[in-house]
């Protein structure tokens, strides 16, 4: 992994590496990818491709709406609110 | 005709009509104070976890029915990640190798008549997110999470449209489905429906696709008719002018009729898809399917082929009925007790163009379907002349209830008694000497305008209230005699 392919990721993720640690990350990074080839490696030919590893599928809930959720008790950790909206820095597009 | 060619492609939201989020217990009611409506799952509370619900995954599946898909049996759901402040958890929750429904078909009726068929690629089911006010907030933007984790298919269509005409005829079509079957109330302003139109231009005859730009979150077809008309004529000054598209996404203002384009950074493709571990396949059984495809309501072109067949409705008349689900039940209610005809004339005329002015649904009309009835009924008796008929019309309208209490009290009754009427011709004819003498004198051709002037007479001296086809034949018969 080079620091390029970091940077990318970083901003992709919303992470501020610091440049000292940029080196260190890339290099346990490229061990992640290391196991990632080894699995590659395994010969899947003719395997069908799962999507998790349980032999199970997804139970299903009945389509009924609950009370109102309680807004004052989520909104007393919020860093601001207004009106009872959320407020976040500002993030129209240009 | 122009040397170019468009070719267009849609992807539409539709947001499916389930009283409860797609993973969590929330109410999707519209309207409701901000946030009320988002509890600690659509939140992304750190520990809470999905649970999905069945109504989604069964309207998903009933539109596959609806338009002969292949039904995905086993459906995977992935994360597409992106950041921001509407999409708590840091990701969409979304299909994308093994969506809920494959390749399908729809058909649309072109304007000269002819059919054509558009194929759908799939449709996957997924999240709505939250929504994002940029105004008033001191330099900050406000976020709603009520609409987040609203249950949505995205359908996907190929690229098989060639004009804003077509685009606007499988959007309504979709509409039109769509509500048929119930798994969306089909309120576009609310947003229910939205579609983001893909859009390229090309030499005619050639084969390759140009360079594609995408028009998002239209929703209106009005708007997405002169979104699409602007985007292809921009894009063929473009190349005329030796310049190329570029591939981007565009936003339409309906208000300014201009659009802009959305400058997105260059990662912003990159959602790094991978299977939700939160979520299990989600496995249908042969039951349920049988069990959906048997509760499947009628779709809208069986439904506008029999309005046509056991009503003798006129293509047109049965199109504009059969396209819509309520108007077409509300048509039902009311030709059980009268003229089927009539009733899809004041349906598609008086009644239609009272509610979009008031801009009402059928649903909401002031008129109930039976009160409907028995102003028809009145008509087809001779009762009321037609234009009678609007004044009662109108009090229903106004809220008055009873048709015949409207009649009585404001003397509307049609005379149609033919000995009352041939005295009242009789009399204005023996008044107006002058006018008789006028009408002899002139040629036979010409005579039919100067009509006119005694039918005015005539119903003036009834009150309006003589029955206008008897009256017209009198008068001629007696005219008649006295050219004699």
């Amino acid at each position: 992994m080079d620091l390029a392919q970091l940077q990318k990721l970083a901003t992709l993720s919303r992470l501020n590496i610091a440049p000292d640690q940029c080196d260190a990350l890339a290099a346990e990074l490229d061990n992640v990818l290391q196991l990632v080839d080894q699995l590659q490696a395994a010969d899947t030919a003719g395997i069908e491709p799962m999507a998790h590893p349980l032999a199970i599928s997804q139970p299903l809930r009945s389509d009924r709406a609950e009370a109102e959720a309680d807004r004052s008790a989520f909104q007393a950790i919020a860093p601001a609110v207004d009106a009872g909206l959320y407020l976040v820095p500002k993030v129209i597009e240009e | 005709m122009s040397n170019w060619e468009t070719v267009i492609g849609l992807e539409v939201h539709v947001q499916l009509a389930t009283h409860s989020k797609i993973f969590s217990a929330s109410s999707t009611a519209f309207g409701a104070e901000a946030n009320s409506q988002a509890n600690a799952i659509d939140l992304a509370m750190p520990g809470t976890l999905p649970v999905l619900n069945r109504a989604a995954v069964e309207y998903a599946v009933m539109f596959g029915l609806a338009i002969d898909a292949e039904i995905g049996m086993t459906s995977v759901f992935e994360r597409k990640n992106y950041f921001y402040p509407d999409l708590p958890k840091g990701y969409q929750t979304t299909q994308l190798d093994k969506p809920i429904v494959g390749p399908g078909r729809v058909e649309i009726e072109l304007a000269d008549g002819s059919k054509k068929s558009i194929r759908i690629h799939h449709a996957h089911l997924e999240e709505d997110a939250g929504k994002s006010l940029h105004e008033d907030f001191h330099g900050m933007s406000g976020i709603d999470l009520n609409r987040a984790g609203t249950p949505l298919i995205e359908i996907v269509s190929e690229p098989d449209m060639r004009s804003a005409e077509e685009a606007v005829a499988f959007a309504r079509k979709l509409h039109s489905i769509v509500t048929s079957i119930g798994i969306c109330d089909g309120k576009m302003a609310q947003g229910s429906m939205r579609f983001d139109v893909n859009i390229s231009v090309r030499p005619r005859g050639s084969d390759t696709l140009g360079t594609r730009t995408e028009t998002k979150n239209l929703n209106s077809f009005k708007f997405m008719h002169e979104a699409i008309a602007l985007e292809v004529e921009r894009q063929i000054d473009l190349l005329e002018e030796g310049g190329r598209v570029v591939q981007e996404t565009r936003l339409y203002n309906g208000d300014s009729k201009v659009a802009r384009s959305m400058r997105s950074k260059e990662e912003a493709n990159d959602y790094r898809y991978f299977p939700c571990p939160d979520l299990l396949p989600v496995v249908l059984s042969e039951e349920t399917l049988a069990r959906l495809r048997s509760a499947l309501p009628e779709l809208p072109d069986a439904r506008i082929a029999r309005l046509a067949e056991q009503f003798s409705l006129s293509g047109y008349d049965a199109a504009q009925i059969g396209g819509d689900r309520a108007t077409s039940d509300y048509f039902e209610r009311v030709a059980a007790s009268a003229d089927a005809k009539l009733a899809a004339n004041w349906i598609n005329g008086e009644l239609s163009a009272q509610l979009n002015s008031a801009e009402l649904t059928i649903e909401q009309s002031p008129i109930a379907a039976e009160q409907l009835a028995a102003l028809l009924q009145r008509i087809s008796d001779n009762t009321l002349s037609s234009k009678m008929a609007r004044e009662v019309f109108n009090a229903l309208w106004q809220g008055e209830r009873d048709v015949d209490a409207i009649i009585d009290q404001r003397g509307l009754r049609q005379v149609s008694d033919s000995g009352a009427l041939s005295a009242m011709v009789a009399a204005v004819l023996a008044d107006n000497s002058a006018m008789v003498a006028d009408y002899l004198g002139t040629p036979a051709e010409k005579r039919k305008k100067k009509l006119g002037g005694f039918m005015g007479k005539i119903m003036q001296a009834s009150k309006g209230q003589a029955n206008p086809q008897q009256v017209n034949q009198i008068l001629l018969e007696q005219l008649q005699a006295l050219e004699g």
